[in-house]
């Protein structure tokens, strides 16, 4: 099977965008002092943070596959993440 | 107290443990809802696809015909993999297959079955709506928040998955720290079923478990997976989380190196993915349950913390479907007597404890101690390649007995023989 690139992958699925509300807020100062912005950004498998032109997190909100993982490694104060309110977000057709 | 409520009992989430607690309570007469973010129910959930069902065959007899299973599991293999080898212990038995012990399953279906049966017998299912959070009153739950809307019941049920944000945002259950979780990530890659068949040695409904440690996932822990589907193959990593971090770990990246390897990549050669997720799993064993009844609250399946891990058999959705059970028994225990105080709704800590999932949480607590040695994911598959490379690569050297051929591998090898006694000790006491 050909390799497939993170946005590839992506592409397979049936995303739902809220565009009013992003359900993930990075705070941006903390969470570079604490090496949390290091760490999701790798740790993250959609790639949902990257670094920005200008030092700061960039945040693709849409693509989330809504694992927490990012959550899970945060320091705490860092990183405000939640579900996307219903119907939002990734919705698995397979599972 | 004769409070109005909209529901004896309200279940946020509907995979397999909420689903399991609403049909049963559902059946007994209960007025149920369960509520369920997702657009359809199913629609959020993640696993790596084997259930074994012996639990829920207890709810529902039929459940292989009926449900939409994908393979029933005839065949599994351990799988130690090395950058350029690999070795394997490869277990097939048509006595697995003929009692229907495993299956695979997609659980966007399976979980929109469950939630049609939740409907058959009465359960009100309401798809598309997020809980925000607990109504209290008087001191214990009373009902859930979603949107602008109160609902009130007599019992809430949070099966909302291994987050737990219900139980969590009330400050009733800590945050598990990272080792206590790891990052699954999967890929469903559509194949025909001839090719799943010819590929997989399997004929007609039999499907393959192939469980992988080491090289697949550059030697952090847990392990890969692989599993056949009817149609397409579920596979994936699951990372636990202080390994990945203390690592640096792209999880992208080590994710395109695994559908590589040299071992992976045959295996999944003229598929095409369909469809990309990941879900965080439970690795903390026993240890991470604590305590799930609150005055007005239970808490069943991976938001308690119930999943087993010994890296021969990863199990979640059984012991959900068993916490399913035992959470109505005690919920309709408590709606019996009145009494939804943590006292009155004691009876699901019991039915728990005295079922296989609290036996079998308390055989395997020991397990995620084992699995947190890193001589399982790098060191034991070299080892194992070498024994036998000595034993197949002949070449004009004398040959030597298997013992000794062993012996002179682990001299070389990192691993020293009293590792490997311990480590054997160890496997012994908490697998």
């Amino acid at each position: 099977m050909k390799t497939l690139t993170v946005t590839e992958r992506l592409a397979a699925n049936r995303f739902v965008l809220d565009e009013e509300q992003p359900h993930i807020v990075v705070h941006q100062e903390l969470a570079k002092a604490t090496g949390t912005a290091a760490r999701i950004i790798a740790a993250c498998p959609a790639k949902v943070y990257s670094w920005a032109a200008d030092g700061s997190v960039a945040v693709e909100y849409a693509a989330c596959l809504e694992c927490g993982t990012c959550l899970a490694i945060a320091d705490p104060g860092t990183l405000e993440w939640h579900y996307p309110s219903g119907p939002y977000g990734v919705q698995f057709r397979e599972g | 107290m004769s409070a109005e409520v909209d529901f004896d009992v309200i279940v946020i989430g509907c995979g397999p443990a909420g689903a399991i607690t609403a049909y049963q309570l559902a059946k007994a007469g209960r007025s149920v809802a369960v509520i369920e973010r997702g657009e359809t129910p199913g629609s959020k959930n993640l696993s790596g696809g084997i259930m074994y069902c012996h639990a829920i065959k207890q709810v529902f007899p039929n459940f292989l015909t009926d449900a939409p299973v994908e393979r029933l599991i005839s065949r599994n293999a351990l799988v130690f993999t090395n950058p350029s080898s690999h070795v394997a212990i490869d277990y097939g038995d048509d006595r697995l297959h003929a009692a229907g012990t495993a299956v695979t399953v997609l659980r966007a279906r399976l979980d929109g079955w469950l939630a049609e049966q939740c409907e058959a017998v009465g359960a009100m299912v309401m798809p598309g709506l997020r809980v925000d959070g607990l109504v209290r009153a008087g001191g214990r739950v009373a009902g859930v928040v979603a949107g602008e809307d109160e609902l009130r019941s007599h019992v809430v049920v949070a099966a909302d998955g291994v987050n737990s944000f219900i139980a969590r945002g009330a400050g009733l259950r800590p945050k598990p720290p990272p080792e206590q979780l790891a990052l699954g990530i999967k890929a469903v890659v559509k194949l025909s079923q001839e090719i799943i068949a010819d590929r997989f040695q399997l004929s007609g409904d039999q499907g393959a478990a192939l469980a992988m440690v080491g090289a697949v996932t550059d030697g952090i822990a847990s392990g890969a997976f692989l599993y056949t589907n009817r149609e397409s193959l579920s596979l994936g990593l699951v990372l636990r989380l202080d390994d990945l971090t203390a690592q640096g770990g792209d999880s992208s990246a080590l994710f395109e190196r695994f559908l590589a390897h040299r071992f992976v990549a045959p295996l999944i050669e003229g598929g095409r993915l369909i469809e990309y997720g990941s879900h965080l799993v439970n690795e903390g064993g026993q240890a991470m349950i604590g305590n799930l009844v609150f005055d007005g609250l239970v808490i069943v399946g991976d938001a308690a913390g119930l999943t087993i891990n010994t890296g021969l058999t990863v199990r979640g959705m059984d012991l959900a479907v068993g916490s399913g059970i035992a959470a109505a028994r005690g919920i309709e225990r408590a709606l019996e007597a009145g009494d939804y105080s943590a006292g009155g709704l004691d009876g699901y800590r019991l039915a728990l404890a005295e079922s296989f999932v609290g036996r079998d949480m308390k055989t395997f607590a020991k397990a995620p101690r084992f699995m947190e040695n890193h001589r399982l994911y790098g060191d034991y598959g070299a080892l194992l390649a070498d024994i036998f490379h000595g034993v197949y690569n002949l070449d004009l050297a004398p040959r030597r007995r298997m013992v000794s051929l062993g012996r002179q591998v682990l001299r070389d090898s990192p691993v020293s023989l009293r590792d490997l006694v311990g480590d054997g000790l160890r496997a012994v006491t908490a697998l």
